[in-house]
């Protein structure tokens, strides 16, 4: 059973969806033995990075989710939920992540030249710096739906997908069981399905 | 690079699609539902859902057909049409929209957009706007296009990203229905202005009028048609075909 992690942040609707189209078990909940008993767990989250780190904070699902997931169970933060999964962001001003994956969340305006426009907003292509088990039932070049102002930064030796936009950014990043994806998998048609086929299916991610 | 994107429009009324559609081989061509659906299977990059009813059984009706919608299909969905409060944001976001277009509604009161920016982001936050020529000015119109309100499109659209508004939909009625191309001129005006991605609409007949749309004006990022698709005279995965062939970049796998 995967849970889908519900500490208040956005609407899950889709997600919870996706994963019935796929016909993967799942619950949204923030009760934390749910949580325990969960084969994966998925952190979802939209917003403003210090409300939602705050938010996860106020119900302890912080150390729950971080310690779950130091233990081997796998986990994929998905858009400001893998963002969270960093040391720090600096989203309006200096915020502290789960810190499961060394890095920082900075803003895409330091990356990219001056007339793109930010948010980036809309479909683009993934490229593979290196293999991922979670890509294995899609291809190099498929498109996915981004809604990003931040992107994560000096986390490269776990970037398993980034995608040109002005610049490559981290579209997607794994260390050992814990993965994060910048983009919307519940937004991305069949591609964004079957990211989440490979990571539900039963049985080990990785 | 990100990709244009193209998008169809579905007018709904009463739990069905309007404006006549005439696919071949599918049956039962005015149900929200499967109509979505075969759109997303096209490759269709994200779906326009406009609410033209106006009694409260409808306003119910279209609310089940969307969550119908976004539990089935799996693309960015905006919703618009009666959007004249908060709490009209909030009721088709819990249904699955993932944007919310407002019109009339921010024209009654402007702080429908900060509030919303506010509350949702301003990504969630789409201004559509019906604008024609009007003594040299292109001026906002409302209610569907029959009233003129005196707005001048440029300073309304301005003011509508500065106030949270996180994209635009410009809907020409100089060139809506003629299909004699989208309107680059206005365009290009409100182009100008903004730094929020632009979704051109009204005027699309053929697939020279999105190339001619994308080459024009690279700062546009969709083209929205309702008609063209809806009877089949123009077809989505042979646009996004032709219009990658002529340099555009385009959502091609995965569908």
């Amino acid at each position: 059973m995967v849970a889908i992690i519900d500490y208040g942040v956005g609407n899950l609707f889709s997600l919870r969806s996706s994963l019935a189209a796929i016909g993967a078990e799942a619950v949204v909940t923030g009760d934390p033995e749910v949580i325990r008993r969960a084969d994966k767990l998925i952190l979802p989250g939209v917003g403003a990075f210090q409300d939602a780190a705050a938010l996860l904070r106020r119900d302890g699902l912080d150390r729950l989710v971080t310690e779950e997931a130091i233990g081997g169970k796998p986990l994929l933060g998905i858009c400001l939920g893998m963002q969270l999964l960093f040391d720090v962001s600096y989203e309006y001003g200096e915020h502290r992540g789960l810190g499961l994956i060394p890095g920082r969340v900075v803003p895409i305006a330091d990356a990219i030249p001056a007339g793109l426009k930010i948010p980036q907003i809309g479909w683009n292509a993934l490229r593979f710096p290196k293999p991922s088990p979670l890509f294995r039932y899609i291809r190099e070049g498929d498109c996915v739906y981004f809604v990003h102002s931040y992107y994560a930064a000096g986390c490269e030796d776990y970037v398993t997908a980034d995608t040109e936009y002005g610049a490559y950014l981290t579209a997607a990043v794994q260390r050992d069981n814990v993965f994060g994806v910048q983009f919307h998998p519940e937004k991305s048609g069949t591609v964004g399905l079957d990211i989440l086929r490979a990571f539900c299916e039963e049985g080990a991610v990785c | 690079m990100i990709t244009k994107r193209i998008i169809p429009c579905l007018d709904v009324k009463d739990g069905r699609v309007v404006k006549g559609v005439n696919f071949l081989g599918l049956h039962d061509v005015s149900s929200p539902v499967r109509l979505a659906k075969f759109y997303s299977d096209c490759g269709a990059d994200e779906l326009v859902f406009y609410d033209i009813t106006a009694s409260a059984e409808g306003r119910a009706l279209f609310t089940d057909i969307l969550t119908e919608v976004a539990s089935t299909i799996f693309i960015p969905l905006t919703v618009g049409g009666g959007i004249n409060t908060v709490d009209d944001f909030d009721r088709v976001l819990k249904c699955g929209a993932d944007k919310v277009s407002v019109n009339s509604g921010a024209i009654r009161d402007p702080s429908l957009i900060p509030q919303a920016a506010r509350r949702y982001g301003d990504q969630c936050v789409v201004l559509s706007v019906d604008a024609k020529r009007v003594d040299g000015q292109f001026r906002v119109f409302a209610k569907g296009g029959r009233e003129d309100t005196g707005l001048d499109a440029i300073q309304w659209i301005k003011s509508g990203v500065k106030n949270g508004a996180g994209e635009i939909v410009l809907n020409s009625i100089d060139t809506d229905g003629v299909k004699n191309g989208f309107d680059l001129e206005m365009l290009e005006a409100v182009c100008d202005v903004v730094d929020v991605p632009v979704i051109a609409s009204g005027g699309a007949g053929c697939v020279d009028h999105f190339k001619e749309l994308f080459h024009a004006l690279p700062k546009v990022d969709a083209g929205l048609a309702a008609s063209i698709f809806h009877f089949g005279e123009v077809a989505i995965p042979d646009l996004k075909r032709e219009l990658a062939a002529d340099g555009i970049n385009m959502r091609l796998s995965g569908f």
